[in-house]
């Protein structure tokens, strides 16, 4: 492998740049001639927009324009669109109700844009925004997602009788519920999945520039997948099309899910430029992330797991109400539907299942995929289930888990996935040996001495990574496939440029990409580029989430690499008068095996760019591509143990310990691995202790500040004692799961499991405030 | 609209002359209130007077039986003073909870007494430490100094230069911290003056801001152990009720916290 290639923990090329202050976000660029945007937002949760008075603003100093939500109309913008089609269980497609990137009509939740003034500065700009005089006829609102379902509720789209998105099905009803008819227990539970707001460390910005001569746009944007965003603002928006549109995300400051989709600021920015003739930039700042980024989770949830007399899964009944706030956003409807319900049968045996996800629409921000997107909805239920159901059949909650876990693969799961491969007791034992499993008891009593409520919860999660093999997420409804591509570009001389359709906003990926190169030619990760985020560099790309830039993206660099090494072989080969099939590639070098000679990867990309000397008929040049499209999903799981301490005078938790036994497959780079992890459990803790996006009844938001809302911080969490138990995917070569969003899938459920214990209370909801902890341990 | 003038006083009195020529100035000290509300458009001093470098202002001094901290202290430097440590330990340790350190480094004594969050850490310890507030003008018993949620009995214009704590026989502050904000969700100081004297006060509890708790004082007067406040009932009519802590919660952590706070004191 080298000392850089796979395996190795290379320290980080990119983070010279990041912690010397020198990376380049959108807000760093300045165009000659820029202006700025500054939004008019809504402050009522539904309220009829009478009309716009301008007047006041465009008086204002340093005004350029002040733009409305009609004119868009008026220049026949399309509406924001939802790409995931899902058919209700009647067959009726679902109801879109319209989003206009500025509100002409109706304003639908607390920040919805309705209006933007371009201007000099930004300052002068939120000036004169404060001088747009918008007459708001307010309509009562509904926010929470059972009173919107109720007859009388306020209505929010006309396309959208009753608030209901869809009301989707998956499995089959009558087997489960024969299983339900012969069960000899079972365990009920209701829950609920909190709402998160994402809260990137660098809020969402653009920057267009509209080139009047070329009839061009560029969009620099802080995007997770470029591309799509190109594809989506050409196909549907009427603003641009593809080969006059060039969309950059250059550094980008995390995503979490939040920089998937297209917002209404980015198409505005657009669309604005090409009308005042000047490149347009906006920035949002904290409060404007709060009320815009599209939410995370948000479920309610009543699910039901029939077990027969020895304690195995015999069936389980779910039904969730999905909340998707006020409008459906790029990926929304997917979320509570294929990324969540196909991953109700857990790392487990369940011959019977059948869930139900009702969509339903509330005057609040749009929720969508947000770190592990339904599939910690889905981890988090059957978890809590497992916990619930081992204190309810009085068994010990690992051996209820061993006892139903699937040992056999490939396992086909009555909810669509076919798990491929996994040795789900491999990462309970490493997990349960690292906290000392057996010692617990004997600690919990310890500390019951010492006043403290000691608990321990376990959590085995799975999750399906890797997104995604386009034909089956195209048969379940997506609007795209979901492939990747890559190109190997090796210069005259010698050095390395990979182009990736993969962006990487806190991944690491300029190092690990570049492990894979080191890996096979036996060079230096110096000698070695990547190259990324940028529409007219890389031919095309789906993007980074959902896991799967390791799993899809490197495997693409992968073919692209395995095309370039053919032809260099034969120039080789050539050059020194053997066989291709004798070449080997070692330290840089091709050599004829068992001979000492060989020529250096330089020269023979000299040879291919000089072409004085090349094999007859072959092209000049060493430049291959390659597009990969993955055979299935690839399924990460692990067992995630949490012990800690309540304290029953205030109900405030502490961590005594936490492990993650993980099995990602293969490992690219632990260093990065490690870190994808850390901040994955930080985040999932963070739902489970800390992290609520709440809004009154009215419809106004209630933790719109970091004074509110409650981010983890260091002191909130415990060290992490991390391990990996390794099962190779066999669905790519390189035998990776993807690491990126299991912290946040797991963490959760484990935390609560192990609160629960110490209280000895099961009913308890994210998050354990020490208030609501306090609450319940007190309650009759 | 929001254009503001910054001045950088050198003295007391520059302050106060620079203020009294200002239509609609404002005194800075750490800045951890007037600058958030600032940058949010909730204020718009026309003059903004920074007192945060007069050096008169800066210090932790020890006389006798009185600690005195002048009013632009950070909280970092009270925190980390080893005459505060020696003098009043429990009111270093209040000072070290307050916020993160980035608040720390910044937030001044005098600039969280005169905007009299509710929530804020110092009230309780003035209050159960019968501090006294010196200003520009006079000088004002803490008794008489916090009047009700962000109002002191400070006129326009009246600078704090320092509060003198007497030296308590014991004290001792534990807080229970607003998850996000790191305010006290619930902070209770407790102390012994030297005549036997006790005195309780408990902030982010109380509607009305920082309050003395007199159930707790009697109890503890007659017995100073966390044990003589088991009895003790405390209303949650009157408290703070919000999305981190219901009003009965807050009654029960101004019990709890009373509790370790006397544990801490000895």
């Amino acid at each position: 492998m080298g000392v850089e290639g796979i395996g190795a923990r290379v320290v980080r090329k990119e983070d010279k740049r990041f912690i010397t202050g020198k990376g380049r976000y959108v807000d760093d660029i300045k165009l000659t001639g820029m202006s700025h945007a500054y939004f008019v937002r809504s402050p009522h949760a539904h309220a009829k927009v009478k009309g716009i008075d301008s007047s006041a603003a465009l008086k204002m100093p340093g005004v350029v324009a002040v733009l409305t939500g009609k004119q868009l109309v008026d220049d026949k913008v399309g509406n924001l669109i939802c790409g995931w089609a899902i058919t209700s269980k009647d067959g009726s497609p679902m109801k879109m109700g319209a989003w206009p990137a500025m509100a002409p009509e109706t304003v639908r939740f607390v920040g919805q844009a309705v209006a933007v003034v371009i201007a000099e500065s930004k300052n002068l700009a939120r000036d004169a925004a404060e001088a747009v005089v918008v007459d708001y006829e307010e309509l009562p609102a509904v926010a929470d997602m059972h009173a919107a379902i109720k007859a009388g509720a306020p209505q929010l789209h006309p396309e959208a009788p009753g608030n209901q998105v869809y009301d989707w099905v998956i499995g089959d009803e009558g087997a489960t519920d024969a299983a339900f008819a012969k069960a000899a227990n079972v365990v009920k539970l209701d829950v609920t999945n909190n709402r998160l707001a994402p809260n990137a460390m660098e809020p969402r910005a653009a920057i267009a520039d509209y080139d009047a001569a070329e009839e061009h746009f560029t969009l620099y944007t802080t995007s997770q997948n470029p591309h799509v965003a190109r594809l989506v603002l050409s196909a549907f928006y009427n603003i641009a099309p593809e080969h006059k549109l060039r969309v950059i995300a250059p550094d980008v400051g995390g995503g979490f899910g939040s920089k998937i989709f297209i917002y209404p600021e980015e198409m505005v920015a657009l669309w604005a430029s090409k009308k005042v003739g000047r490149p347009v930039k906006w920035t949002g700042d904290r409060t404007e992330a709060f009320l815009t980024d599209a939410h995370g989770r948000d479920h309610v949830t009543h699910a039901e797991m029939a077990f027969d007399a020895n304690n195995k899964i015999t069936g389980l009944k779910v039904k969730t109400y999905a909340n998707f706030g006020a409008y459906m956003s790029l990926f929304s409807s997917s979320v509570p539907t294929y990324l969540y319900a196909t991953l109700l049968s857990g790392q487990y045996n369940i011959p019977a299942i059948h869930a139900e996800v009702i969509g339903v629409y509330t005057n609040t921000t749009p929720v969508d995929a947000y770190r592990g997107a339904g599939r910690p909805e889905a981890s988090y239920l059957i978890e809590r289930l497992m916990e619930t159901a081992a204190r309810q059949l009085k068994v010990d909650p690992a051996q209820l888990r061993r006892t139903n876990f699937i040992t056999q693969f490939p396992h086909q799961t009555p909810v669509i996935m076919a798990y491929d491969t996994g040795d789900f007791n491999a990462s309970l034992d490493a997990a349960m040996k690292a906290i000392d499993y057996a010692g617990f008891p004997a600690r919990k009593a310890k500390a019951k001495a010492d006043g403290k409520l000691r608990g321990l919860g376990v959590s085995c999660y799975i999750e399906a990574c890797g997104i995604a093999p386009s034909k089956a997420v195209g048969s379940l409804g997506a609007g795209v496939g979901l492939w990747e591509s890559a190109e190997v570009r090796v210069n005259p001389v010698g050095t390395i440029e990979i182009l990736t359709g993969s962006h990487s906003h806190g991944q690491g990926h300029e190092t690990t990409f570049c492990q894979l190169v080191a890996d096979r030619l036996g060079i230096p990760i110096s000698q070695v580029s990547i190259v990324h985020g940028d529409t007219d560099k890389v031919q095309f790309g789906m993007g980074t989430y959902g896991s799967r830039s390791a799993a899809v993206g490197l495997t693409a660099i992968l073919k692209a690499m395995e095309k370039m090494e053919s032809k260099a072989k034969k120039i080789a080969a050539h050059a020194l008068e053997a066989s291709e099939a004798d070449i080997v590639i070692e330290n840089g070098e091709f050599k004829v095996t068992g001979t000492d000679k060989a020529i250096a990867l330089p020269m023979v990309a000299l040879a291919a760019y000089t072409a004085h000397n090349l094999p007859d008929g072959m092209e000049p040049g060493l430049k291959e591509s390659a597009f990969y499209d993955p055979t299935n999903f690839t399924f990460p799981a692990g067992a995630y143990i949490c012990e800690l301490e309540v304290d029953p005078g205030t109900g405030k938790t502490s961590f005594v310990n936490f492990v993650a036994a993980d099995d990602f497959g293969r490992l690219i780079n632990p260093m990065i691995v490690e870190g994808q992890v850390h901040g994955g459990l930080v985040q999932g803790i963070g739902q489970a202790l800390l992290e609520h996006a709440i809004y009154d009844a009215n419809g106004q938001p209630v933790t719109a500040s970091f004074m509110d809302y409650a981010m983890p911080r260091a002191d909130d969490v415990p060290s992490f004692n991390l391990s990996h138990t390794t099962t190779l995917c066999p669905g790519n070569p390189l035998g990776i799961k993807g690491c990126g969003e299991a912290g946040a899938i797991g963490a959760s459920a484990a935390v609560i499991n192990a609160i629960t214990d110490a209280i000895g209370k099961n009913n308890l909801e994210m998050p354990a405030t020490p208030d609501r902890v306090w609450r319940t341990i007190h309650a009759a | 609209m929001y254009q503001t003038t910054y001045h950088r006083a050198s003295s007391v009195d520059e302050a106060v002359s620079l203020f009294g020529k200002s239509s609609e100035a404002k005194f800075l000290a750490g800045g951890q209130t007037l600058l958030p509300v600032m940058k949010q458009r909730l204020a718009a001093p026309s003059d903004v007077i920074d007192l945060a470098r007069i050096k008169d202002l800066i210090g932790v001094e020890a006389s006798g039986d009185t600690l005195t901290i002048k009013a632009a202290t950070p909280h970092y430097d009270v925190a980390t003073s080893d005459t505060a440590k020696k003098a009043i330990p429990a009111l270093a340790y209040l000072a070290s909870l307050i916020g993160d350190p980035a608040v720390r480094y910044r937030g001044t004594i005098g600039g969280s007494i005169a905007n009299n969050d509710p929530a804020a850490d110092y009230p309780a310890a003035l209050l159960a430490l019968g501090a006294t507030v010196k200003t520009n003008k006079r000088s004002i018993p803490a008794d008489d100094f916090f009047k009700g949620l962000f109002t002191t009995a400070l006129e326009d214009g009246e600078i704090i230069t320092a509060v003198s704590f007497p030296v308590p026989a014991k004290a001792g502050y534990e807080k229970m911290r607003h998850p996000a904000s790191r305010f006290a969700l619930t902070g209770v100081f407790v102390a012994q003056t030297k005549s036997g004297e006790v005195r309780v006060a408990a902030t982010g509890a109380s509607q009305n801001g920082v309050m003395r708790v007199p159930a707790i004082e009697a109890a503890l007067k007659a017995n100073w152990s966390p044990s003589a406040i088991d009895s003790v009932s405390i209303p949650a009519s009157g408290l703070l009720a919000d999305i981190h802590g219901t009003a009965e919660y807050r009654a029960n952590l101004v019990k709890v916290m009373a509790q370790r706070a006397v544990a801490a004191a000895g």
